[in-house]
């Protein structure tokens, strides 16, 4: 109905459409491959930069053993490092120390994990979802509020700041769906503004008493109180806690939300062509309001996540970068609930792992980040990677048709 | 048409690679070291000692810098074992801290307040690690060490030096965000300008900061370079001629506005502040009267020191004039724009804050 003063703009994105469309559902392979190349070039880099391989590159010729093996050493030892604080530490005093990387893995994936199946969600729709990094900031404000400010029983009181988590990040993905269902305002534009807008917001809250320790004119909030925490699931000598079982069942219910219910029809629909949509009877506008609710309270939840899992107190940076990670975390999984699910995972790994890896090999952290940037280059764009790997061309193409509509689907 | 350009580029390609190739061969030449290059450790090497930043990285030309060049010192002059842990945003503090912890690190030094409930939880889990953290007072462990400044004191002085070299009647400051360690050096410059001009009768006015309502010019973050810009040249156009941003990396700005405005025939200068600013902007340094230094890196590692040697104790170290914590800096190529009357007029300052006969208040000195 009021989908109707939309359509000029849907006909001159169509063709954007097609390419965005091809980016975010792309093959599994292309992932894989995107990541196992993204590391091999992170190796190089790692070896490059380090003091060793540069001290034996100036007599490369006269025994160039010194130098290859410095960089394999490098390498391989920041990766090693990079395991060990991600997955397993043989080194570790004790059993549970040996395990605990993985805890910690599955803790910092939690937040990216939610985030970006927001993300996802709104990439089925055919939304460009960048304000991730706002929707987490207010959902953590709304909980964090909950979490200090409200004395409520325990289990309530989580209940309540989980709501209101979901709530902020929702209202916050919801401006930008209302604009982009009313008046087609570009919902790459808004999200991004409103991204802005959450930091000076947040920033100035923490100016004002009421989100302020009480005798303290430092920007933090006081911590939580213990009612609104998450329980930990492995006694306190983890920091793994409920946060993320509630991102495991998101999982399933973003999966059933796509694959199984009415509403998640109507959205892929709407993503697939809304032209098409909106001839079939279906309410794009309606479509892309409910999707971004549902987007940002996701978001909302990943800042729940972090406030009352991991930080219990509010700082500007409570949503470091996952905001922006969640992007790639969706791109990487290929906007699939599962796909998004185990791309959290590993970028949680890179994160966890990529803190002993500074640590034990001096490696800078930056790296990380080098890493995850190039994984989103590659999967942008899928041509170099099959080059790369000389993966027939034809051959998939011959695959193609089903590959496109079961990204559709 | 299609493949000329694609022929260049592979031609200027070509000769980009034979060019690096032959850089790389000539400078791969050299001899190796001998084999036995391994030099013997010296007494302290099972000591380590660790770092973690905030979120500004070591690289801040501030307070994480120079809380680690003070790490640094110590792996020279001690042969510690040192490790650092960069932040990339405040999430990371919680893993950094904790991964230090397993490392096996006897002493973490953890920089900035944003750290302090992370310090305080791996202190009390892990009574046996020492823990030192810069800018912060709010822990009270057996094994915490706060490292805190009363910067105020010496940005005194910078205020009384200051109001008397203007020669507008106009000085100005502005603040990075408003925060104590911020607000602690805008206090104590308008202490020392007021202080000046009770002494002398003068009425030299102070622009972008006012003690008792405690509201000035701030540009909301550390990093908006060209916010310290426009703030500096809006000063000068309100007629201020001396300009102390207390901003980090921001104060970057100030100097790009001074270098404009004293092209055009101006004469303004800057105060820098925790380190010699003479000694880190990358041009201008000509135009910088002197500086309110925090010599983080020395407390740091007079820190490490004593608990290498086994006499750590969790009384805060304050930073003062008195022990040299904080200091004004020298004044360089100013030497000659600041008259003798006024040097011994600083000393005598100086004297007299430590005396106690100047009392520099301020609502964010360490207490």
């Amino acid at each position: 109905m009021s989908g109707e003063n939309t359509p000029k703009t849907e006909t001159t994105t169509s063709t954007s459409n097609d390419v965005f469309r091809r980016i975010v559902s792309g093959s599994g392979m292309v992932s894989l491959l995107a990541v196992v190349l993204s590391m091999i070039l992170g190796g190089v880099l790692i070896a490059l930069t380090n003091d060793r391989v540069e001290e034996t590159a100036s007599y490369f010729f006269t025994r160039p053993t010194d130098m290859l093996g410095a960089a394999w050493d490098a390498a391989s030892s920041a990766y090693i490092a990079l395991f060990q604080g991600a997955v397993f530490n043989w080194d570790a005093k004790s059993t549970a120390q040996m395990f605990r990387p993985f805890t910690e893995t599955l803790t910092v994936a939690t937040p990216l994990i939610l985030a970006g199946l927001g993300v996802a969600l709104a990439f089925r729709a055919g939304l460009f979802n960048i304000g991730a990094q706002g929707q987490i900031i207010l959902g953590a404000t709304f909980a964090g509020w909950v979490g200090f400010t409200l004395d409520l029983p325990v289990g309530l009181h989580l209940l309540v700041a989980i709501v209101a988590g979901f709530i902020g990040g929702a209202l916050w993905a919801g401006i930008a769906g209302v604009l982009k269902a009313r008046t087609g305002a570009h919902e790459v534009i808004v999200t991004i503004m409103l991204n802005y807008i959450a930091i000076n917001l947040v920033a100035y809250l923490l100016f004002t008493p009421a989100f302020q320790n009480p005798g303290s004119a430092n920007p933090i909030s006081p911590p939580i109180k213990d009612s609104a925490v998450f329980p930990l699931l492995l006694g306190s000598g983890f920091r793994l806690h409920l946060g993320f079982l509630i991102a495991v069942a998101a999982t399933l219910a973003i999966w059933w939300l796509l694959n199984r219910s009415t509403i998640g029809f109507e959205l892929r629909a709407v993503g697939a062509n809304p032209n098409a949509a909106r001839t079939a009877g279906i309410s794009v506008s309606k479509g892309y309001i409910v999707v971004m609710l549902i987007a940002g309270g996701l978001a909302g939840l990943a800042g729940v996540a972090q406030i009352s899992g991991t930080e219990r107190v509010l700082t500007g940076g409570i949503a470091a970068s996952f905001g922006f990670d969640a992007i790639t975390v969706a791109l990487l999984g290929r906007s699939h609930p599962w796909g998004v699910f185990f791309a959290g995972l590993l970028f949680g790994a890179f994160r966890a792992g990529g803190v002993q890896m500074q640590t034990q090999t001096g490696t800078p952290i930056d790296i990380v980040l080098v890493v995850q940037s190039l994984i989103v280059l590659f999967i942008a764009a899928p041509p170099l990677v099959k080059a790369v790997f000389r993966i027939d061309v034809k051959k998939k193409r011959a695959t193609s048709p089903t590959a496109l509509t079961g990204g559709a689907a | 048409m299609k493949n000329s350009p694609r022929t260049i580029k592979r031609g200027k390609g070509a000769a980009t690679a034979l060019l690096a190739a032959s850089a790389l061969l000539l400078s791969a030449c050299g001899a190796p070291p001998a084999e036995d290059a391994e030099q013997d450790k010296s007494a302290n090497s099972d000591y380590t000692g660790c770092i973690v930043s905030d979120s500004g990285g070591f690289d801040d030309n501030s307070f994480n810098e120079s809380s680690y060049e003070g790490i640094q010192a110590a792996e020279e002059d001690l042969g510690i074992d040192v490790k650092q842990a960069e932040s990339a945003a405040e999430t990371d503090f919680g893993p950094n801290v904790n991964s230090m912890v397993t490392a096996g690190c006897d002493l973490i030094v953890t920089v900035g307040f944003l750290l302090s409930a992370t310090t305080k939880e791996a202190a009390t889990a892990n009574p046996d690690t020492n823990f030192a953290i810069v800018d912060d007072n709010k822990i009270d462990l057996p094994n915490v060490k706060p490292i805190i400044y009363d910067t105020a004191q010496a940005a005194f002085m910078a205020g009384y030096l200051a109001a008397g070299t203007t020669e507008t009647g106009k000085v100005a400051t502005y603040g990075g965000i408003q925060i104590p360690t911020v607000t602690i050096f805008m206090d104590g410059f308008a202490d020392g300008v007021e202080y000046y001009n009770e002494q002398k009768g003068e009425d030299v006015q102070l622009l972008g900061w006012n003690k008792e309502a405690q509201t000035g010019t701030f540009i909301g973050d550390f990093e908006n370079t060209s916010k310290g810009k426009t703030n500096t040249k809006n000063f000068v156009n309100e007629g201020a001629d001396i300009i102390m941003p207390v901003a980090g990396p921001v104060g970057d700005g100030t100097m790009d506005a001074v270098e404009e405005v004293n092209a055009d025939g101006k004469d303004v200068k800057v105060i820098w502040v925790d380190s010699d600013g003479y000694l880190k902007v990358p041009t201008g340094k000509e135009f910088i009267l002197t500086s309110v230094m925090k010599l983080m890196g020395e407390a740091v590692e007079e820190v490490i020191t004593s608990d290498v040697e086994g006499n750590f104790s969790n009384e805060p170290y304050v930073g003062t004039l008195d022990n040299g914590g904080v200091a004004l800096a020298p004044f360089h190529d100013m030497e000659d724009a600041v008259s003798d009357e006024m040097k011994s007029e600083l000393d005598q300052i100086k004297a007299d804050i430590i005396s106690g006969e100047i009392a520099v208040e301020s609502e964010a000195s360490p207490k």
